[in-house]
């Protein structure tokens, strides 16, 4: 399990699969989901098996998540902002349906 | 199974060149009984191999060479029982599919050139592959997801697709199993015709072979002279994107731009002449972007993840070139553009020419002769 090292100087609040979470200022995304305990971000696109952050710095994409509707983020690399909606455990997006022009 | 080394460096057959040529003719040599080992050059190889489309691909093959366009069309016909039995040897899934494949055209024109052609290569061969020029409606039936920029275009049912990446893995894992001596590192610095075979000093020591087969790709117009040869190659530059893994639209691949079993979209097809330049460019990138959008409007959402240029393989002519030396009996080149297509070709009718030394009829129209630059070979 993870655990903060520093007191956060400013709180900010993001929805990950619906619920609000408290986060912090220059928190990425993942670290903020691997706060709360949540290690499965998404699943394979081929097989459907789970993933999480693996190399944490921008470089193997299995860290990916929805992040204001945009499939395929990689949580390693996005800051949160106040107000952000991640959803984690999606597989493959269906370009028509899931991303607007 | 066999093929090990006779002893130590002494081999019946050397491949020169691990790239999917040298290796498809390798599989196909040590299935044949014979002690080969595979020179492979390393890590500053250009390697053709690992920047490829990874099509199976007919349509378009030999417009103006019908003994082109009947061995591409004999090498994918070979393609299903190769794939079959790579898969047994590897236990290493090729993802091939041949249910057809198609070209998009952007304007009348284009289509009509297209059509054009393919009615000069009926003329001139019947029995070279049908392929079937298609409107936009006939298009959309096939690719739900093409854009109203597309006029029509073309379809051959021989046309297919493998995942070029386990075919490389699959023929690896295959040679090593059928006991091809793999030698990475291994660079060849020079090549002698001995009475009793050839002598090949490489980084990693000195190889001896009763026989030795050309398959260096753009390193083969070094070494040809070296056995009476010729391999006038040249490197033409192509550059290929991929997209992220996407859930899959795509259902027949296109020349240009393909679904991967794996999810993601490559996209390609540029030529330029650039010398020994493996890099990319966002000007050639951009274009192959907005040409894809132009058939697929839903890929301007797509991210792309990777990109890369490699260095194609070319003739004058741009067709295959298959030899044996008359001056060096027992040496032999082989070199092309399309060594997926004709992986199942070179493991089979290639390799048994070469472990019988008889030639056949369906090669003899790819001898480096045509060039007028060659002796008259065996």
């Amino acid at each position: 399990m993870f655990r903060r090292l520093l007191e956060p100087s400013r709180q900010i609040t993001i929805l990950i699969d619906g619920q609000a979470v408290i986060a912090a200022a220059g928190d990425t995304v993942a670290a903020a989901l691997l706060l709360t305990g949540n290690t499965r971000f998404r699943q394979t696109a081929k097989s459907g098996s789970p993933r999480g952050p693996y190399c944490g710095m921008g470089v193997c994409f299995d860290c990916l998540v929805t992040i204001n509707g945009e499939p395929n983020r990689q949580a390693c690399v996005a800051d949160v902002r106040e107000g952000m909606e991640v959803i984690t455990g999606t597989g493959a997006p269906q370009l028509a349906a899931d991303r607007r022009a | 199974m066999v093929g090990i080394s006779r002893s130590g460096n002494d081999y019946d057959i050397a491949v020169i060149g691990g790239g999917v040529v040298g290796l498809s003719i390798a599989y196909g040599l040590a299935g044949r009984g014979l002690a080969v080992t595979l020179l492979d050059e390393g890590d500053v190889a250009y390697r053709a191999s690992r920047g490829n489309f990874a099509l199976v691909w007919v349509q378009g093959k030999g417009i103006d060479l019908p003994d082109y366009a009947r061995w591409t069309m004999g090498s994918a016909a070979a393609w299903k029982d190769f794939a079959e039995t790579l898969q047994h040897d590897s236990e290493i899934d090729l993802a091939l599919e041949q249910r057809g494949g198609v070209m998009a055209c952007l304007s009348e024109k284009e289509l009509e050139d297209r059509a054009s052609q393919f009615r000069r290569l009926h003329n001139a061969a019947p029995d070279c592959a049908n392929v079937e020029t298609l409107d936009h409606r006939q298009m959309k039936a096939l690719l739900p997801e093409i854009g109203p920029d597309v006029v029509g275009g073309t379809f051959c049912r021989h046309d297919g697709h493998v995942n070029a990446l386990r075919l490389f893995g699959a023929l690896h894992e295959a040679s090593m199993r059928r006991g091809v001596g793999y030698r990475p590192n291994a660079p060849v610095h020079d090549l002698k015709s001995m009475a009793d075979g050839f002598r090949i000093s490489t980084s990693s020591g000195e190889i001896r072979a009763r026989k030795v087969v050309l398959a260096a790709g753009l390193g083969n117009a070094k070494l040809a002279p070296l056995v009476g040869l010729s391999a006038p190659v040249r490197p033409l530059r192509g550059q290929v994107m991929v997209t992220e893994k996407l859930a899959p639209f795509l259902h027949y691949p296109l020349g240009t731009i393909r679904q991967t079993d794996e999810g993601g979209v490559m996209l390609g097809d540029s030529k330029e002449e650039v010398g020994f330049d493996t890099g990319n460019s966002h000007q050639i990138l951009g274009a192959i972007a907005a040409h894809a959008v132009k058939v697929f409007p839903l890929l301007a959402r797509a991210h792309i993840v990777r990109s890369w240029g490699a260095l194609r393989v070319m003739s004058p002519d741009g067709y295959p070139i298959y030899d044996r030396s008359a001056a060096c009996p027992g040496a032999y080149l082989v070199t092309c553009h399309s060594g997926v297509t004709l992986a199942a070709a070179h493991a089979s009718v290639i390799s048994e020419a070469i472990a019988t030394d008889i030639w056949p009829e369906t090669i003899s129209a790819f001898s480096a002769r045509r060039f007028g630059d060659v002796p008259e070979t065996a």
